[in-house]
């Protein structure tokens, strides 16, 4: 079923930012938007809750809106079996072993062409995010429309059938957006680099008061006076929970600390709950991890825990963008985190952040910083500025609107 | 003026110094932009590190400090035109794959992706005719109108940056626009960079 989501009931407007980037960088955007003289716009991505591209969605609707762009924003539904597909199609495109069918890519077409016939793509530009909705283009007619292909996730090294299955359609696109020149593939159509984005006003990132961060901590029996480490992320093996467990334990040779993994399953990833079963089973004798499965309406205490942290860890395999670093980095927390996918694109190794490669590096860049909490400090500063800079929502908005300039040739 | 940027991947990358080297040779003009004039409006907020995203990968994915040092001692200032910049960036690498050829071959930490800048300005409601206009005007303007007209506008009005230029030439206030000129762009961050402009011009004012 259509979910049609146009913010048109919400009152976000990007002058409510001007607090945060400075009166001129809201006039300039504004200035962008002008040249684009009300053109209309739709987003259509594969699920409305859960997942850093809903979050985004979320808020670069309305401000797409606020600007002067009419947008709208709808999601392409599915039975748990095309998102049983995606998802094996997700882990595909990220290299992991799938065993490719017929069935599979059969059910694929068949929910797209579902989608099809319910969706109408009249607006003057059409963004699909992430490979879900890739075969939408299908409605695409000749000279109507500007199409990008927005893919939030890794595939430089994807398994060689699922990418000529989905390749076929990313080639029929204006231009394909990457949230890191190294996610990309060969391809006949232009390619933008497109950071993904953190909203600094929504209830996952705004300031809070020091009692409601000393409540939660409470609510979940985190000891405030020692040190924690935190991770948070959704319970997927690609985030790898696992090996956080392991640098934890190995940093509690030396240092006394707790930890705390902290995430939910989004409504497209049924895998998650298997995880979550192998994460709490690895915790349960070690009173100091804290494993909190949290709905989806818990922006709000991810933020405090985010505060609470003493340092933020993001041990991924594998990462489309990791859009939880930046979180941290806003909150000018230290950051420990894997050298993999979008994640130095935000974590500058020894200006913004800590690159590892490993659990055994992991857990000595976590002994380092407990060790060093001035260059800790250093390291979280530089950090904010870095996403105030690239990474906030407002800078988002922006890429879309040179975008949208340079497609319809207004650059 | 106010630009803005969007970044186009070329895919173009370089595994090793002697493929840097080739891409160096090989990219567009909008590609030695981006990595020397536009990565240092990128991380504005730092001193530390290189400016310059050439002499940043020899350092950190090639481990070759001699050669980051000499690419990032590669003043844009002094260039007026981009393809004097490329050659110098070349015959800087070329020197020292000469000297230590073991380097060439030797497989970087992470690659380097070479992506050109598409660059598009906006006018703003900001049109000066005064010194006291122009500290106004100078405050309130963001980080990359700033970097537009004192930075990347070297390779429009050489040998000077707009503000100098338009200082000089129509407000007569050759000193000044002197001054502001030798304000070093790789020792401040960009904010930094705005104080010292309006330090200087505000003196000018009080002078009278």
């Amino acid at each position: 079923m259509t979910q049609p989501l146009s913010a048109a009931g919400k009152a976000v407007s990007l002058d409510d930012y001007q607090p945060v980037v400075g009166t001129a960088e809201v006039e300039e955007t504004r200035a962008l938007a002008q040249r684009l003289a009300s053109r209309s716009v739709k987003m259509v991505n594969s699920t409305a809750v859960g997942g850093g591209v809903a979050e985004v969605l979320n808020r670069l609707v309305p401000l797409l809106c606020d600007v002067g762009l009419p947008t709208s924003w709808e999601v392409m539904t599915g039975g748990n079996d095309f998102f049983e597909v995606t998802k094996a199609f997700h882990n595909a495109l990220h290299g992991l072993s799938y065993e490719t069918s017929w069935q599979a890519f059969e059910l694929f077409l068949t929910y797209t062409e579902q989608n099809l016939q319910r969706l109408s793509f009249d607006a003057d530009f059409v963004v699909i995010h992430d490979p879900q909705p890739v075969a939408l283009v299908k409605a695409r007619q000749s000279g109507a429309a500007h199409w990008a292909w927005r893919c939030h996730i890794d595939i430089s090294n994807p398994q060689p059938l699922v990418w000529d299955f989905l390749g076929q359609f990313v080639r029929r696109y204006d231009a394909a957006l990457f949230s890191s020149p190294n996610f990309t593939r060969s391809l006949p159509i232009p390619q933008y680099l497109f950071f993904p984005a953190i909203d600094p006003l929504s209830q996952k990132n705004q300031e809070l008061d020091a009692d409601f961060i000393r409540s939660t901590l409470e609510k979940f029996s985190i000891d405030p006076k020692r040190p924690i480490l935190t991770q948070v992320s959704r319970f997927d093996r690609l985030k790898d929970p696992l090996g956080v467990i392991e640098a934890y334990k190995l940093v509690r040779k030396y240092k006394d600390c707790q930890l705390v993994l902290a995430g939910g399953g989004a409504a497209d990833d049924p895998e998650g709950g298997q995880v979550l079963s192998e994460v709490r089973a690895a915790a349960e004798k070690d009173p100091d991890i804290h494993v909190l499965e949290l709905p989806p309406w818990s922006a709000v205490e991810i933020n405090a825990l985010q505060r609470a942290a003493t340092i933020i860890i993001q041990k991924s395999l594998r990462e489309g963008f990791g859009l939880s670093v930046s979180e941290a980095l806003w909150k000018k927390k230290p950051v420990v985190a894997s050298a993999v996918g979008g994640i130095p694109l935000q974590v500058i190794h020894k200006l913004t952040g800590l690159l590892t490669h490993s659990v055994e590096g992991t857990a000595y860049q976590i002994r380092f910083l407990l060790s060093n909490p001035a260059i800790a400090a250093r390291l979280g500063e530089n950090g904010h500025e870095h996403v105030k800079e690239n990474f906030l929502i407002t800078r988002n908005l922006k890429r879309y609107l040179l975008l949208f300039l340079t497609l319809c040739g207004a650059a | 003026m106010a630009a803005s940027t969007l970044l186009r991947i070329t895919g173009q990358r370089a595994t090793n110094l002697a493929e840097l080297l080739e891409g160096i040779r090989g990219c567009s003009d909008a590609t030695i932009f981006n990595h020397t004039f536009q990565s240092l409006e990128q991380h504005h907020f730092l001193t530390e590190g290189f400016s310059n995203d050439f002499a940043q990968w020899a350092l950190a994915a090639c481990n070759e400090p001699q050669l980051a040092e000499r690419l990032a001692s590669l003043d844009i200032r002094h260039y007026e035109t981009l393809a004097a910049l490329r050659a110098d960036l070349v015959a800087a690498m070329e020197s020292y794959l000469r000297q230590v050829p073991e380097a060439a071959y030797r497989k970087g930490f992470e690659p380097f992706y070479f992506s050109e800048a598409v660059i598009v300005t906006v006018p703003t409601p900001w049109q000066v005719r005064t010194l006291a206009e122009f500290c106004e005007a100078l405050a309130h303007v963001s980080i990359h109108t700033l970097h537009y007209h004192f930075v990347a506008a070297r390779l429009r009005t050489p040998p000077t940056n707009d503000f100098s230029y338009w200082l000089g030439d129509s407000l007569g206030l050759k000193e000044l626009a002197e001054r502001i000129d030798e304000i070093d762009i790789y020792t401040n961050t960009l904010e930094g960079v705005r104080e010292h402009i309006l330090e200087e011009a505000s003196a000018w004012l009080t002078l009278g």
